[in-house]
């Protein structure tokens, strides 16, 4: 619990605190996520490959880890920065505590640094590269760092997409619905909780790898498609925006944060870093239509050029704060995304109507009536 | 809806247990948001020591007292077209609701605004909520409500005990609590079915030990819905949220318990319709995740303050703006700036909130808590980690020495759970770090009290670093790691055998000092403007120095007796005449309730304990290095935040830190005996004769010489040894036996007690010229303490040559003393054969808390002259003279108030020590029409036509015989007990005799005074405190049935008077009016 470690940015900032975790060094971009809850959820969002997560909520780990909130099979993240982990949880679910967790998935963590002043760095300075270490001096991890790739030019989908599909089965009280729809996602980096919510809705939930192309999408009849969120670079995914292009028109799409960005590109529309990100569980965001406030659940570094966008797109949503762009349409085809999470894990559930929304679409797009069984 | 162009505020009235400074807060916040807002707002509050009643905050100003009658004619004559209830506490719900009730809100077309009259209707009436509740899904505990004892006892068979017990329209949950039993169930639902004014109460099924959580919920009229913060009690349910320790954010839940509650909360606000702020409090199961909703208020409250000074998000006044017709997405974030008030704080920081107690003052009163609120205040401390936040909040009580180190040798330690006080009660905190230092586990004390166990590792942290400090050589990692945990420089000598200074200076030398973190509503996502900060042992400082001129105003920390709002008022005011001469102004204070730690009050505000540790860290943050003057100290005011600022003079003064106004040799004199009398005595100006003694046959020996009664008080403080007054050598034996036995070094100070006319007057003083801007007459005489009498400005009753000798005393005394700034000085006047004698009781070199009330009836903006004159504008400069200030042509009188429906255990009976908790004010052309504006609004006034109890000591019946004449002249029943009713018999008036013997059959005066025969009771006391059994249920029985109940003949002779002479006719003016124009 007393070992030293080092969080090092590219910028020659250098945060010491203790290690806990794995003992192990991690490299990656160094993004803050503002949300006071769901550290569970953050290291579980395959959203975060790549990165090395720091929680501005200076106490971390209150509750445990539990069984009933993971976002993924593993974590994701490279490495979580914190102020303080909680070694004593307390919680009815908890099964272990997050240095365990972090510990038996090999992943460092740094705690007992100054969190709040990494983040005003990022802030100002952006978000940056960085390596967490407790065995090299500043100026070796400074110099490591400079070799390493740079989290824009590495494709992460690849790294967290499904390698074969599956059908999402209720995890925990077992009971089989009935059917309405089928909906096929594309596993770009998606977080279980789209599942849970469009599963408790009554969709059957089919899983497909981020590289299935689009014939293959389509001869499992899905009644509507699902283009997941995911980590990196949108201008990185060529391949996925090309499978999305030959959706287009042939079955209602609803897209989540990458996928915002790959229906964006699909129509031509381009991408640009933000400086620091949206990452976070109390972003405002206006629906253009009726000018109406939603809180939102955020993780996302890149954004779309409202400017560059055509072929029948347009912005239906704006971030209050900053004014970029959070939702698309399409003004005839059945296609809608939203950059922010409607699925919120962590964060505010007040989206999940964006869920209904894309069942009303399928069902006024399908016309189906059918029934399962 | 349209935007109003108009609006009336209702204020909250005085301070109660319950409804404190929160609501001046409130208030201030939205009359300032009506103002940006281009509404012209209209106040009316009773209680002049607010900020808000100050002209120039809202745009017309009542001090009145806060009744449908008056209110009705404050609209009538200014046609408001909009009320806004939700921001004077219950107070204003409940007058809103009668205003409604009397029609005159629809006579008038004054709409409500933000909350509709039906929403608070359902949020109120039980049984409405309920069905509201279950109408939404929501799911609510088992209850119904209940009109009868007899209903109760049905209704609780049904739902199985233990149940609550929730008045309906009560604050602070009076008259509630739970029932583990049928005999607890009876006496709980007779207390609450009396205290609630529509009789009627919830029966409950309880869930005492779930988890406790709050959210502060609002929503605009376009239906977007935010939550400002939740926040986790650390005492769980069945303690009132006002008495629990509070931790903001919640710690204990998980993202998707919190997304339940939240999403729970917005559904609750859309269905109420509330257009502004609301509280929803739930219960969590910490085994499952049931919930139940169990209260909504739909206003402003206490924990929406809190919340506001948590995250930087003002909820009253985005609530006032939204109640005018704003959109949360057109109201900037006065934060950031940048951004709108549509988004939710972010904190990267935890805060602990502790409540404060009357349990120092009031020693015989019950201390366990329950659902029924005691405190009277709280104090608020940020930090980054829980140990830090709470270890500075205990610092923030102001509760002398006593740390989380602090343990009550009564206590039987050891490893036994069982012999510590575990039920919940104010001790509790340190009673769980008394059991962890035995080795008493942390499981066993979270089955216990179930207290989270979560809290209770923080707190075994806590004892694990005391241990290593006692254990381990005090290195600078070790020390680093204690100041990370919050402990003090005092708490770290005790343990590691050093000075505090020792220790301090330690810390210097490795560099190891505090830095300040900005509030900022957004963990440092935006560059945010907020000049708000905290203290914390991190890496980065974020507050740079205040560039030029500038000083530091401390504030008065947490609302305790004897210490209220007043404090506030005043530093708030010195912050803005700091502004208005050129310089910043820094604001340090504890408390959370308050208009002084809003953040846009000052330049800048640092929220932290007021004790030498932390005034120091911030004085030293603030001084400036320059090359040719080498570090320059920022000076800091300590005339303005009560005894707890005064008391910080010596020691910053010791530590080479400047202060501004009056020096702290001046306060040293006025404060110590000894060289106060002699400095007196040069001046040829008389005081009452006394000494200090340390033994029980030097105190007979002086009593005998002075002669009795005598008054004692000890010269150290100590929680409820007070003064008193003694009437003879057995009480005086009875009282020093006591007074030694705990404390042997300090000697205890004996007066003659003069009986007298009581006169205070407040001053300022610039060296060259003392300016009295008014002298009050206390209506009760000496020995009954000011801050519980009532003051009548000017003084009516005193001759051209009492006035003279008054001000010249107090000219003399201010330049001799060299008093730059406030003083108040008290004197006594006594009757004697040249004339009358005047006498100097005390003199305080502060401001008192009577400033902002002779402020308001003087128009001399007392605190703003004061800090001009330290900052050096002479009087002269100011256009001020030496001497009494012009008399106005009005009668202002404070009136006292009392929360002790609240505090079981308590007695009463007003004496030397102070036991109100707030004040009115009544204004008008005559003494008659003041008073009773004053008696009303203090809930003093009895009806025109009635019954009366009289149980008057022997001692004071001649004196009682012409109140209780003119009593009966106005067609009072009277009831008297046995001694009192044979004197009233002996003159031939009609009386009722009743029994004070409780033991000897019915009905018996506690009986009549249940069951509402008599609406007043006179009783003085005996003296000495042991006799006092019958006379104490009397006066319990008067509290808790909330009648007026008059300890002092002088008040009850004021308040015949005001009976006799018809006094329900007064004006309804606004405050300037009555200084402008005279009466009509």
């Amino acid at each position: 619990m007393t070992k030293r470690a080092i969080l090092v940015l590219e910028d020659g900032s250098v945060y010491e605190g203790y290690a806990f975790g794995a003992e192990a060094n991690a490299h990656g971009e160094v993004v803050f996520n503002t949300s006071m809850m769901g550290y569970q959820e953050m290291l579980t969002d395959p959203s975060y490959a790549g990165q090395i997560v720091v929680p501005t909520y200076p106490l971390i780990g209150n509750y445990g880890i539990n069984e009933q909130d993971f976002e993924s099979n593993k974590i994701q993240v490279r490495g979580f920065v914190v102020r303080e982990e909680c070694y004593q949880p307390n919680h009815y679910l908890s099964t272990k505590t997050l240095h365990q967790y972090l510990a038996e998935s090999g992943i460092p963590g740094i705690s007992g640094v100054d969190t709040r002043a990494i983040t005003r760095r990022l802030r100002s300075s952006g978000v940056m590269m960085g390596t967490i270490t407790s065995d090299k001096t500043p100026q070796e991890a400074l110099e490591q760092l400079k070799e390493l790739p740079r989290y824009g030019e590495t494709d992460f989908v690849k790294q967290v997409t499904t390698d074969a599909p599956y059908q999402w089965e209720p995890e925990l009280h077992g009971e089989t619905s009935e059917s309405l729809c089928k909906i096929v996602v594309l596993d770009c980096g998606l977080k279980y909780s789209i599942l849970r919510i469009m599963h408790g809705l009554g969709c059957t939930m089919q899983v497909v790898p981020a590289t299935m192309s689009a014939d293959e999408i389509l001869s499992l009849k899905p009644d509507g498609i699902l283009l997941s969120p995911g980590p990196g670079n949108p201008e990185l995914l060529d391949y996925i925006v090309d499978t999305v292009k030959k959706l287009i028109g042939k079955k209602p799409i609803m897209g989540i944060c990458m996928g915002n960005q790959l229906i964006a590109r699909a129509f031509g529309a381009k991408t640009f870093k933000l400086k620091f990100g949206h990452r976070g569980a109390n972003h405002p965001v206006r629906d253009l239509s009726d000018g109406r406030i939603h809180i939102t659940a955020q993780n996302h570094g890149y954004a779309t050029d409202p400017d560059s966008l055509n072929g029948g797109l347009e912005v239906t949503h704006i971030n209050l704060n900053d004014g970029t762009v959070e939702g698309l349409r399409h003004k005839e085809l059945p296609i809608f995304s939203i950059q922010y999470h409607s699925e919120a894990s962590p964060g505010p559930l007040d989206n999940t109507y964006l869920f209904e929304k894309f069942l009303e679409m399928v069902r006024e797009e399908s016309k189906w009536i059918k029934v399962k069984q | 809806m349209s935007k109003p162009s108009k609006v009336l505020i209702i204020g909250s009235g005085p301070i109660v247990i319950g409804q404190a400074a929160e609501f001046d807060y409130a208030g201030t916040q939205a009359c300032k948001a009506m103002r940006e807002e281009g509404v012209i707002s209209v106040l009316v509050n009773s209680n002049p020591a607010t900020i808000m009643t100050d002209e120039g905050i809202a745009d017309i100003v009542y001090i009145e007292p806060l009744t449908v009658e008056m209110v009705g004619r404050i609209i009538e004559r200014e046609r408001p077209d909009g009320l806004l209830p939700t921001l004077g506490g219950q107070t204003g719900l409940n007058l809103a609701v009668d205003l409604a009730d009397a029609g005159i809100l629809d006579k008038y077309n004054v709409r409500s605004l933000g909350t509709p009259i039906q929403t608070i209707r359902n949020a109120e009436d039980r049984e409405l909520f309920k069905q509201m509740l279950i109408s939404i899904g929501e799911p609510v505990p088992d209850s119904a409500t209940v009109n009868t004892l007899k209903q109760a006892r049905k209704v609780a068979k049904k739902i199985g005990l233990p149940v609550v017990i929730r008045p309906a329209y009560t604050l602070g949950g009076t008259g509630g609590g739970i029932a583990n039993n049928w005999k607890e169930l009876e006496r709980v639902v007779t207390i609450g079915l009396a205290t609630s004014p529509i009789h009627q109460v919830l029966i409950e099924q309880s869930v005492v030990g779930w988890k406790e959580i709050e959210y502060e919920v609002m929503r605009d009229g376009a239906d977007n819905c935010i939550t400002v913060c939740n926040m986790e009690n650390i005492d769980p349910m069945g303690v009132h949220t006002g008495d629990s320790i509070v931790v903001a954010p919640s710690q204990t839940m998980t993202n998707r318990e919190h997304q339940m509650l939240r999403t729970a909360s917005l559904k609750i606000i859309r269905a109420l319709g509330v257009e502004g702020g609301c509280n929803i409090q739930f219960a969590l199961d910490p085994n499952s995740n049931n919930y139940y909703v169990i209260e909504v208020n739909p206003r402003v409250s206490r924990s929406s303050a809190l919340a506001s000074k948590a995250t930087g998000y003002p909820i009253a006044r985005v609530a006032a703006k939204i109640a005018v017709g704003k959109r949360l997405d057109e109201i900037p974030n006065a934060v950031t700036k940048k951004t709108m008030a549509a988004f939710e704080p972010a904190l990267d920081y935890l805060v602990v909130k502790i409540p404060r107690w009357p349990f120092d003052k009031f020693a015989s009163g019950d201390r366990v808590i329950g659902t029924q609120m005691k405190a009277t205040g709280e104090v608020m401390a940020i930090d980054r980690c829980f140990e830090a936040a709470l270890q500075k909040a205990i610092r923030s009580l102001e509760f002398g020495k006593r740390s989380l180190l602090w343990e009550d040798r009564k206590w039987e330690m050891g490893t036994n759970i069982n012999s510590y006080p575990l039920e919940p009660n104010d001790l509790r905190l340190w009673a769980i770090m008394a059991a962890l230092r035995r080795g008493v586990t942390t499981e066993e004390l979270a089955e216990r009290t179930k207290i989270d166990l979560w809290f209770i590792n923080k707190l075994q942290n806590i004892v694990g670093m005391e241990k290593q400090l006692l254990s381990q050589p005090l290195t600078p990692e070790l020390l680093w790691q204690a100041k990370r945990l919050g402990f003090s420089d005092e708490q770290i000598g005790t343990l590691a055998d050093r000075l505090p200074e020792q220790v301090r200076q330690l810390r210097h030398n490795w560099n190891i000092r505090p830095v300040y973190k900005m509030v900022d509503t957004c963990a440092a996502e935006f560059d945010a403007a907020t000049p708000y900060f905290y203290s914390t042992y991190e890496e980065e400082n974020e507050a740079e120095s205040l560039q030029g001129d500038k000083a530091v105003v401390i504030g008065s920390g947490p609302i305790r007796i004897g210490q209220g709002i007043e404090f506030d008022y005043c530093s708030v005011h010195s912050a803005w005449a700091l502004q208005e001469s050129g310089f910043k102004s820094i604001m340090v204070n504890s408390n959370p309730e308050t208009v002084s730690t809003d953040f846009d009050t000052s330049d800048r505000l640092y929220f932290e304990a007021l004790d030498e540790e932390s005034l120091r860290d911030i004085l030293e943050n603030e001084s400036e290095e320059t090359e040719s003057w080498g570090n320059i100290p920022t000076p800091s005011i300590v005339q303005f935040g009560g005894q707890t600022a005064i008391n910080l003079a010596e020691p910053l003064s010791r530590s080479g830190m400047p202060l501004l106004g009056s020096s702290a040799e001046v306060i040293d004199l006025a404060e110590d005996r000894r060289r106060f009398e002699n400095f007196l005595n040069q001046l040829g100006i008389p005081q009452p004769p006394g000494a200090g003694v340390t033994s029980v046959d030097e105190a007979l020996g002086i009593a005998k010489l002075i002669g009795y009664p005598v008054l004692v008080r000890p010269s150290y403080v100590l929680g409820g040894r007070a003064m008193e007054i003694v009437h003879d050598a057995s009480e005086l034996i009875r009282y020093m036996s006591l007074a030694i036995e705990l404390d042997t070094k300090h000697p205890v100070l004996i007066d003659k007690y003069l009986e007298g006319k009581e006169v205070e007057v407040d001053a300022i003083g610039d060296g060259e010229r003392v300016l009295i801007p008014g002298i009050m007459e206390h209506i009760e005489r000496a020995g009954v303490h000011s801050g519980d009498s009532m003051a009548v400005y000017p003084g009516v009753n005193l001759t051209e040559p009492e006035i003279e000798t008054i001000v010249n005393y107090a000219i003399r005394i201010g330049l001799e003393l060299k008093i730059k700034g406030l003083m108040n000085i008290q004197f006594v006047i006594m009757p004697s054969s040249q004339g009358s004698l005047v006498y100097v009781l005390e003199v305080n070199p502060r401001a008192s808390r009577t400033i902002p009330f002779i402020s308001k009836v003087t128009g001399v903006p007392m605190v703003n002259v004061a800090t001009k004159v330290m900052l050096g504008k002479s009087l002269k400069e100011q256009g001020y003279d030496t001497g009494l200030w012009k008399r106005q042509n009005l009668v202002g009188i404070k009136a006292p108030v009392f929360s002790m429906s609240k505090l079981l255990g308590v007695d009463t009976y007003l004496g030397p020590e102070m036991k109100s908790t707030g004040e009115v004010m009544g204004i008008d052309y005559t003494f008659d029409a003041a008073l009773a504006k004053a008696l009303l609004a203090a809930g003093l006034m009895l009806l025109p036509q009635g019954a009366i109890l009289f149980s008057v000591a022997d001692r004071n019946k001649p004196e009682a015989l012409p109140i209780i004449r003119k009593f009966s002249s106005v067609g009072y029943k009277l009831y008297a007990t046995e001694g009192t009713a044979a004197m009233i018999e002996a003159v031939g008036l009609p009386v009722k005799m009743i029994s004070k013997k409780l033991s000897e059959g019915h009905p018996n005066v506690v009986d009549i005074i249940n069951d509402g025969t008599v609406n007043g009771v006179v009783n003085t006391v005996t003296g000495g405190r042991i006799p006092l059994r019958d006379g104490f249920q009397i006066r319990r029985a008067a509290a808790e049935k909330r009648i007026p109940c008059f300890t002092s003949l002088d008040t009850a002779r004021a308040v015949a008077e005001a009976l006799a002479n018809g006094s329900q006719i007064y004006s309804a003016q606004p405050l300037p009016d009555y200084r402008r124009k005279g009466p009509t």
